[in-house]
């Protein structure tokens, strides 16, 4: 790469730097730091704002860099998060948007915590949170270091490690400065930066061909090497019943993962009403929809345009696929156009990490002070230095992300967000529905659905190929390998909702009626919401 | 049972702006073109008696006007969530153990995989229209006339 791509994505970048600070600053000013306004953002967003605030906290740089990558080199295959990821929001729609913005305040913790013994669920709930927060942010992270590989030309380690603890740097300033207002602000100009860029690049792949998107599917195809089996399933999960269950794998955790993010569900919370939540549901439903529609087409085009066997050899696994692609379709390597357009993608692909990053790091923060420290430390500790808590708890995330981002800076980004939406599919998910519509749901039903999902899910992905016993394992040199699939999903989401049902059915409490009306009453009506 | 409005004292009127977007005749279950006006009223006519949160919560999770609200909730989400869940289980289950029959072209370099693929997007904004209009034709004004009568009493017991 030459040093011009450097100088004007940097540049870009820095552009988008100065402006996201300028707006933590801007509506960080005067305000007194309660509760409301560093988790919540004072409750005042519109539905669109939201919209689009949830799409910025979703379309993250594993979709955008990660999805892509993985149609250009497997095509049929790669589709299949870009489905998943979307179909994942009608359970978000349906089953738990509203529910969550009139049952909680801050975290997904609070609509469990409402209706069992406070302390047990919140610290169960909170170490859940902030793991599947944790994993979340690492794959965010691992993709910010290698698109600078990228930019700054081969592997060079040092400006890689430097990337990774600036992006946790700024993701903490954010964070602590401007709480959820400030990271809202960020999304949306995030989620307004990547919809354009990505509209750019489809039409321009989209023009390439004519609009004729049947001769992109042959030439995707032909340049891909691997014919027509590339238009099918079956060419990266396909090859035996390990791989197949993989995918199955792989399809439930996706499916189901979205609505235990923490993230995601705290941004409910920004909006006043649980009607304002569903509309910004459904504006984000277009948005996200409109993006990974993109995204197959980008996939497509850079298999077609740069070739996958280009793709791979640029990154093992992919994820640098758009931005050859956005070189490409500029007019090739040295040409202004070219240089433009990748700088350009470049700078946005930035941009959505950081704002990723900002918004899983504001949750897992908020999971900390709000649900760890109140239940651990003296219940009678004031509102305000719980919002204390929390800024210093975004630096300690951050720390942790930063060191896990540099143990795990090979692996393919979408792959490991697939890792934490099994984690959270299986730990929040089963806990959160039991808590909305199951009467009989106990505390120990409740801590019991998420260590039995949160544990079997981390404790198979420790013993997968993905860390040990495979030429591309984090330790290839040991063999830990007792479990077959990279996803931990298929076992592990059903244990969640088993281990929850049987502490349930084997515990002595007695379910509280009248909490539960009040949960049943709250939740679908908004009687007494915050 | 009461009409609508009846007790309310014209709190929430037809014009509020919360009520911006109501529509009618699409969807409608039983043809009426006020779904929502059908839901009885939650609150007790003797306003003499109250009780504890607790209490009232418990009233009003007992109410018609709540029962009817939740039902009409679940009667629509539960199926909803059975069709989408198993018809994305299916595409996905097809698609490793059935490539062969995935990659059957359709037209030109189109194949059913594609189709399915582009389905699962197509299925899920009809289905999030769906819910979308549901919620506000069947569900919205009768929870806000609950949640208003709920929080009255809650206030008024407050205030005891």
């Amino acid at each position: 790469m030459t040093g011009d791509h450097q100088t004007l994505a940097l540049l870009l970048f820095s552009a988008f730097v100065a402006v996201t600070l300028a707006i933590t600053t801007w509506v960080s000013r005067g305000r007194q730091g309660s509760a409301d306004e560093f988790y919540a953002g004072g409750r005042l967003f519109s539905p669109m704002e939201n919209g689009f605030a949830i799409a910025g906290d979703y379309m993250s740089a594993a979709s955008f860099l990660g999805v892509t990558g993985l149609i250009a080199l497997f095509g049929y295959d790669g589709l299949l998060y870009s489905v998943g990821f979307l179909v994942a929001w009608l359970v978000v729609l349906f089953l738990v948007a509203e529910l969550v913005r009139n049952c909680g305040r801050f975290t997904f913790a609070d609509v469990v915590a409402a209706r069992m013994r406070e302390k047990p669920v919140r610290i169960a709930a909170g170490t859940s949170s902030v793991t599947v927060c944790v994993l979340y942010l690492v794959a965010q992270m691992v993709g910010a270091g290698s698109l600078v590989a990228l930019l700054l030309g081969g592997t060079n380690g040092a400006a890689r490690t430097w990337t990774v603890i600036g992006v946790g740097a700024l993701m903490v300033v954010y964070v602590s400065l401007g709480g959820m207002r400030a990271t809202t602000w960020i999304q949306i100009v995030k989620a307004v930066l990547l919809l354009s860029g990505a509209i750019t690049l489809t039409a321009l792949v989209l023009a390439r061909f004519h609009g004729d998107i049947d001769q992109l599917l042959r030439t995707a195809a032909e340049r891909s090497g691997h014919g027509d089996a590339y238009l099918a399933p079956g060419l990266k999960y396909g090859a035996d019943w390990t791989a197949r269950f993989d995918f199955i794998s792989l399809g439930l955790a996706l499916v189901l993962g979205t609505a235990g993010l923490p993230h995601i569900l705290s941004r409910f919370y920004t909006v006043p009403t649980a009607r304002a939540a569903r509309r910004s549901a459904i504006w984000s439903i277009g948005l996200i929809g409109s993006f990974y529609l993109m995204t197959i087409v980008l996939g497509l085009g850079a298999a077609a345009l740069v070739g996958s066997d280009a793709v791979r050899a640029s990154h093992a696994s992919g994820n640098t696929a758009v931005p050859l692609l956005a070189l490409d379709l500029g007019g090739g390597a040295g040409s202004t156009g070219g240089t433009v357009l990748f700088a350009v993608v470049a700078a946005v692909a930035f941009a959505t990490i950081l704002a990723v990053v900002a918004g899983a790091t504001l949750a897992s923060s908020a999971s900390v002070a709000h649900d760890l420290y109140a239940s651990l430390r003296r219940p009678g500790a004031r509102q305000r230095s719980e919002v204390a808590v929390a800024r210093v708890a975004a630096v300690g995330i951050g720390a942790v992300a930063i060191a896990l981002s540099l143990l795990a800076s090979d692996l393919n980004i979408a792959f490991l967000v697939g890792l934490a939406f099994a984690v959270a599919a299986s730990a929040n998910l089963p806990v959160l529905l039991y808590s909305l519509f199951w009467r009989n749901f106990t505390t120990r039903g409740a801590v019991w659905s998420v260590y039995g999902g949160l544990v079997p899910a981390l404790a198979l992905v420790v013993v997968s190929p993905v860390v040990s016993g495979s030429p591309d394992s984090i330790f290839p040199g040991v063999d830990l390998q007792y479990f077959p699939l990279e996803n931990p999903g298929l076992v592990s989401i059903p244990l969640g909702f088993l281990a929850g049902w049987i502490g349930t059915v084997t515990s002595r409490e007695v379910p509280d009626a009248a909490r539960h009306a009040e949960t049943e009453v709250r939740s679908l009506t908004g009687a007494g919401a915050a | 049972m009461e009409k609508y409005d009846g007790g309310g004292g014209g709190r929430v009127r037809p014009d509020d702006p919360w009520y911006d977007a109501l529509a009618s005749g699409w969807g409608e279950l039983d043809g009426t073109t006020a779904p929502a006006a059908a839901v009885p009223h939650a609150r007790r006519e003797s306003a003499g008696r109250t009780g504890t949160a607790a209490e009232i919560y418990l009233e009003v999770q007992r109410s018609p006007a709540f029962q009817e609200v939740r039902s009409r909730y679940r009667r629509f989400v539960f199926p909803g969530v059975a069709v989408f869940f198993s018809w994305y289980l299916a595409y996905v289950v097809t698609a490793t153990t059935a490539p062969d029959l995935m990659a059957r072209p359709v037209a030109g370099a189109v194949n059913i995989a594609m189709l399915a693929g582009l389905g699962q997007f197509l299925s899920t904004f009809l289905l999030t229209w769906a819910y979308a209009r549901h919620a506000r034709l069947r569900r919205d004004r009768a929870a806000l006339e609950l949640r208003w009568n709920t929080q009255e009493e809650l206030t008024r017991e407050s205030e005891r």
